[in-house]
């Protein structure tokens, strides 16, 4: 029998060097290419816009509160410092609700109510931010106002935090929206991370004789910590840039105050509400600024959030105990 | 039973019912959200409201039809430009994405993913609307492209690396060169995953305001030239939420229901597109 001979493969066929493929590689290239021209045309442009602010005002932008566009005089203290209050105050509200849902769905749902509760959990995320603003307005803030602020000044009115009178919009409804806005992504990202912890562990603490509960909250949670803080800190990038709701809830005062009943500002509610009427070219620079400060603590934050997920996402939990 | 026991099995049932309601609480604001949108919204959906254009404020009647269509428009266009890029920028990281240039795509695409869309949209004033000289729908357009790129991208990419790599093998040894494999083969094999992130970032896009506010700005009139503002649903209920008139309120709301409606059939769609063809790989 003569031996079955393969004809010589042509050598440029597997090399790559066929002309198609070139072609197609180039053009894919290409467009990959633009993202991150994207985000250099982005950064530099933001650069750019703030120079004349960052020159004049210096350091002493990030923690003065004077903000006067008559006078030219810019400081975002108050701004940054409603940026962050408002979603730590957001975080506080949403981390026990959305690791409730994920430790529920995971855990102890019944099989055929897991899928459909993700689904309706995750819709949240798809409702748009100015539907959140439009039902925060007419919805959330007079129900605040009759149901929620009443016994809470009759508790804790004595603290500095529920102090002054409640108008409405405030620091309170603009946390809270952005709350509801958050929980579908730490849920979200929470139940994989969960879903990704070992069988093992959950069926060793109960064979030691854990309760069910105990189970999950001395084996599982433990193991997905890095994750779960992972998912969280997602929470937070996402609630830090939040712009609609939160601009059409949080007052848009510029001050600096602990109490939640009051107006604040955030950096992403200057931008949307003064820089149509920003008519000195300081005045825009300096709202540049802010947005610029906007866009390194969120690149900063989300870089860290997706460090954390990476780590556990990859299967091995790696340095969770480290945490 | 001790009473220790006793004690971590009260706790053990006790904190399961705490996540059950928590998880109840949840849906909860879900189904307050859209019952609301339908319960306030819905009956001023008559043929006037998709129709008409608005009149003067302080008058009643009028409806949303220059929204309606710019949203249209201005969604469709940042499409056009978004989809190519993004599903390329996905197939790219799929298919050549192991070397330095895939990571620095990928990580750019998690950085801009995280981007506030203000952030977004201030960038594309200073680069369009600034140098033109004045506010268009395109600029509107080519902001909310730029925020719907890297997601598509990503998710892209994950649909295409779901195609089991023996159906490449198979077509690189019957001769196919790669280009071919990888777009006969491959991302046909993809193509439900990668018409559901397309989807997906649509739906994303639709409901933005943020980078609308200083590109696409609104317009009081019907308007379809993509050079000139142009009004959105999302910029329409912002405007008529945050007004002083209740008939601006009335109409607000039955914006965002039709805006909610809209997101929601394209957000639903794209499950269903996945779940047609991928059934059992999610």
């Amino acid at each position: 029998m003569e031996p079955v001979v393969a004809p010589a493969p042509r050598g440029h066929a597997l090399r790559g060097t066929n002309v198609g493929d070139r072609l197609y590689r180039g053009a894919l290239t290409a467009l990959a290419l633009m993202l991150p021209l994207l985000l250099l045309t982005l950064v530099g442009e933001l650069l750019l816009s703030a120079w004349p602010a960052i020159r004049r005002f210096g350091g002493p932008f990030l923690w003065t509160s004077v903000w006067d566009p008559v006078a030219g005089v810019f400081g975002a203290a108050p701004m940054i410092f409603g940026t962050l209050a408002s979603s730590l105050l957001a975080l506080l509200l949403a981390v026990p609700l959305a690791l409730g849902v994920a430790i529920y769905l995971t855990e102890f749902a019944p099989k055929w109510l897991r899928q459909p509760v993700a689904f309706l959990v995750e819709l949240l995320a798809a409702i748009p931010s100015v539907v959140y603003g439009l039902w925060g307005i007419f919805v959330l803030i007079p129900f605040l106002r009759t149901y929620i602020v009443p016994p809470l000044r009759a508790a804790l009115g004595w603290t500095p935090f529920l102090s002054g009178v409640f108008y409405g919009n405030s620091l309170l409804a603009g946390g809270v929206i952005l709350a509801i806005m958050i929980v579908p992504y730490i849920a979200a990202v929470s139940r994989e991370v969960l879903l990704a912890v070992p069988a093992s562990q959950r069926e060793a603490a109960l064979g030691m004789g854990a309760t069910r509960w105990e189970a999950v909250w001395t084996a599982v949670v433990p193991y997905g910590r890095a994750g779960l803080i992972g998912a969280v800190i997602l929470g937070l990038g996402r609630a830090l840039g939040e712009t609609m709701a939160v601009t059409m809830l949080i007052g848009n005062r510029h001050d600096i105050g602990l109490s939640v009943l009051q107006p604040a500002y955030t950096m992403a509610a200057a931008i949307a509400n003064e820089f149509s009427e920003a008519t000195t070219n300081l005045y825009l620079s300096a709202l540049f600024e802010v947005g610029l400060i906007l866009f390194v603590i969120t690149v900063a934050v989300n870089g860290l959030a997706r460090l954390l997920i990476w780590r556990v996402a990859r299967g091995t939990a790696v340095g969770s105990r480290a945490l | 039973m001790s009473a220790r026991r006793l004690r971590r099995r009260f706790v053990s049932g006790l904190m399961t019912t705490l996540v059950a309601m928590l998880s109840f609480v949840a849906v909860l604001a879900l189904a307050l959200i859209l019952g609301y949108l339908v319960a306030k919204g819905a009956s001023s959906l008559d043929w006037s409201f998709f129709v008409k254009n608005p009149v003067p404020a302080g008058q009643a009647g009028g409806g949303v039809a220059n929204a309606i269509v710019g949203t249209v428009i201005i969604v469709g266009f940042a499409a056009l430009i978004g989809l190519p890029i993004g599903i390329g920028t996905g197939l790219y990281l799929a298919e050549y994405g192991s070397g330095r240039l895939g990571w620095i795509v990928r990580f750019v695409a998690d950085v801009l993913n995280g981007t506030p869309s203000i952030v977004v949209g201030i960038f594309a004033w200073t680069w369009l609307v600034k140098p033109m000289g004045h506010f268009s729908a395109l600029a509107g357009s080519v902001a909310l492209a730029a925020l719907m790129v890297p997601m598509i991208a990503r998710t892209t990419e994950e649909m295409v690396r779901l195609v089991p790599h023996s159906l490449r093998e198979a077509a690189l040894a019957l001769g196919y060169p790669r280009w071919r494999t990888s777009l006969r083969v491959v991302a046909r094999t993809a193509l439900a995953g990668i018409l559901t992130s397309c989807l997906v970032g649509v739906a994303r896009i639709a409901g933005e305001t943020a980078p609308l506010l200083f590109t696409a700005l609104g317009n009081l009139n019907f308007s379809t030239s993509v050079l000139q503002p142009m009004q959105t649903l999302s910029l329409q209920v912002f405007t008529y939420a945050t007004g002083p008139f209740d008939e601006w309120h009335r109409l607000a709301w039955a914006a965002a229901l039709v805006l909610m409606a809209l997101v929601l059939l394209l957000s639903l769609s794209a499950r269903w597109a996945l779940r047609s063809r991928h059934g059992a790989a999610r």
